[in-house]
């Protein structure tokens, strides 16, 4: 194994800077909101069945955590993240 | 020195999701994912919707793409079953006859469908857990209508009757009960979905299955040709679905340092043993606001489960190395801190266009107070409450902003009243 050690590092955040671009395949979302929950200024849901709604496809720095968080939550792997 | 990998038994929601969580918490030792399915990591809740609808196609259920987990760098091993535990070194074996000796361990293996025996040898009857499952009975429900009876009217046996009935299967719903997913959702919301299953020509019945029986042919394999109940009465079956219930997959941890009575027993942290955590639907945890043991088959605790358990054994093995190795202290980072599990659980289910959605506990309530708001459109909630306070609260098709405000009032129990004043507010305005 090269470059790899057994002991945990500390989180790193190597994509803190950077651009992050998101994209949804709503057709899978089941409505169940916790985007939305987790971070409100980037998702919403549409009022007549719930589906997803992309508010900002590409947020500022200070949301990219809340929106990774996001996407390794929701329950329907709908919300794909580029950075 | 070679490094011990981390290993994550079961290679679907819940075993793809701590992968990643463990990588995210700043795991760069080597990675072992095991599942005993042939296929990557693909979601299940759309097997019993989308996909045995015909509406979806396999690929679209994958959970990741090929690129996404490239960056994971996983040793996978599909297609491959861990066959035992041993607790004290950490060390899997596999069926393929390796040892693999781990820093740390996820058991996320998931549940298996229950069967009866009295259906063994026949064909024709299904049960509806994998992919493979799912297309094999999606496969037998093309081509023509056919007689499907479902034995067992719970949450998931409700759900495939909705899709056959929309095809335009003939469908029988048979099960112990006489309201359909009173247990999960409380008999007043069974009666209001009962409803809807009767209108949409499903035919309800209470009873118990006593035999199969098969067809009078001396085929090979012989086909299931009707169901017998314990009151005699026969139903006639091309083809029969068994929806009764799970058995978490836990068979293959013996090791007596496992508390393995319903699922893998946990603390609050998700741990079972020292190095060694689970998640998903086969780990029962102490949740910490309820205080007492849990253990849930929903999608959404899936995920928030594994990056729960994922985090907390970085954080111990973190805390492992610190307090073996003076000169692993080395780079002075404040070490994680292990994290009690606490969410406030999430499910929901499809049939015919209701959605039900439910945040807490619905189940193991000792009160249920059910208000229908619309019955023709079967708009209802359902507030449950277990010893004067309310624990969980379920809507079934309601607008998605009245919805949301329902998770605070069940985040943490509060007393029964306030609860259901704060219900009759919210779903009486906007
Ligand atoms: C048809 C269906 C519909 C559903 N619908 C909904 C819904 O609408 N809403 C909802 O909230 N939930 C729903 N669920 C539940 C949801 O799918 C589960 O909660 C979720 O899949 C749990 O994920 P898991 O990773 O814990 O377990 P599983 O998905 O069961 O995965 C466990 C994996 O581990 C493998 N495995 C088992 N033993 C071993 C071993 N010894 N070695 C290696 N691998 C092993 C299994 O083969 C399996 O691939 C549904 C489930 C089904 C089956
Ligand atoms: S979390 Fe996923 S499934 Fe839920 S609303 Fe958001 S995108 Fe849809």
């Amino acid at each position: 194994m090269t470059g790899r050690t057994g002991r945990p590092t500390a989180p790193t955040d190597p994509h803190g800077a950077t651009a992050m671009k998101i994209t949804l395949d709503a057709d899978k979302c089941c409505a169940a909101g916790q985007c939305v929950l987790i971070a409100p200024e980037v998702f919403d849901q549409r009022d007549e069945d719930g589906v997803v709604v992309l508010l900002d496809a590409a947020p500022p720095a200070e949301q990219h955590t809340a929106v990774r968080e996001a996407a390794a939550i929701c329950p329907a792997a709908v919300i794909e993240v580029q950075e | 020195m070679t490094t011990r990998p981390i290993a994550v038994v079961g290679a679907s929601a819940a075993g793809i999701t701590a992968a990643e969580a463990l990588r995210r918490a700043g795991w760069t030792g080597p990675l072992t994912l095991i599942g005993d399915e042939p296929h990557l990591p693909y979601d299940r809740p759309p097997l019993s919707k989308q996909l045995l609808h015909g509406a979806w196609e396999p690929a679209r259920l994958m959970l990741r793409t090929a690129e996404q987990l490239a960056p994971l760098d996983l040793d996978l091993r599909l297609g491959t079953r861990a066959t035992g535990l041993d607790v004290a070194t950490r060390t899997l074996t596999l069926d393929d006859g390796q040892r693999l000796a781990c820093a740390g361990v996820i058991i996320a293996t998931g549940v298996a469908a229950r069967t009866l025996p009295a259906a063994d040898g026949l064909t024709g009857v299904f049960t509806l857990r994998t992919l493979d499952d799912a297309l094999a009975l999606r496969d037998r429900l093309s081509g023509g209508p056919r007689r499907l009876v479902v034995v067992g009217n719970g949450v998931l046996g409700c759900e495939a009757a909705a899709v056959a009935r929309e095809l335009g299967h003939e469908v029988t719903l048979i099960g112990r009960e006489p309201v359909p997913m009173a247990a999960a959702v409380g008999p007043g919301m069974g009666e209001l979905l009962a409803d809807e299953h009767r209108a949409r020509g499903v035919r309800l019945l209470t009873g118990e299955v006593a035999a199969f029986e098969p067809a009078a042919a001396a085929d090979r394999p012989v086909q299931v040709d009707g169901v017998r109940l314990v009151d005699g009465s026969r139903l006639p079956a091309d083809l029969v679905l068994l929806a009764i219930g799970s058995e978490p997959a836990v068979g293959w941890l013996t090791d007596p340092a496992l508390d393995t009575t319903d699922g893998l027993g946990c603390d609050a942290y998700c741990a079972a043993a020292p190095g060694i955590y689970a998640a998903g639907d086969v780990a029962r945890w102490e949740h910490p606001v309820h205080g007492r043991p849990l253990r849930f088959e929903h999608r959404m605790n899936a995920t928030e489960q594994a990056m729960a358990a994922a985090r907390n054994l970085v954080a111990e093995l973190t805390a492992e190395a610190v307090n073996g190795t003076a000169e692993a202290a080395g780079d002075g980072a404040e070490p994680p801190e292990r994290r009690p599990f606490a969410p406030v659980p999430y499910f929901w289910s499809d049939q015919y266009g209701l959605k039900l959605q439910a945040y807490g506990l619905t189940t193991g309530a000792d009160q249920v107070e059910t208000t229908v708001l619309d019955r023709d459109a079967r708009r209802a909630v359902a507030l449950f409450g277990r010893a004067g306070r309310a624990v969980g609260v379920l809507a079934c098709a309601l607008p998605p902003r009245q919805l949301r405000s329902l998770r605070a009032l069940v985040a943490t129990p509060v007393l029964w009243e306030e609860a259901r004043d704060r219900l009759r507010e919210a779903t009486t305005v906007g």
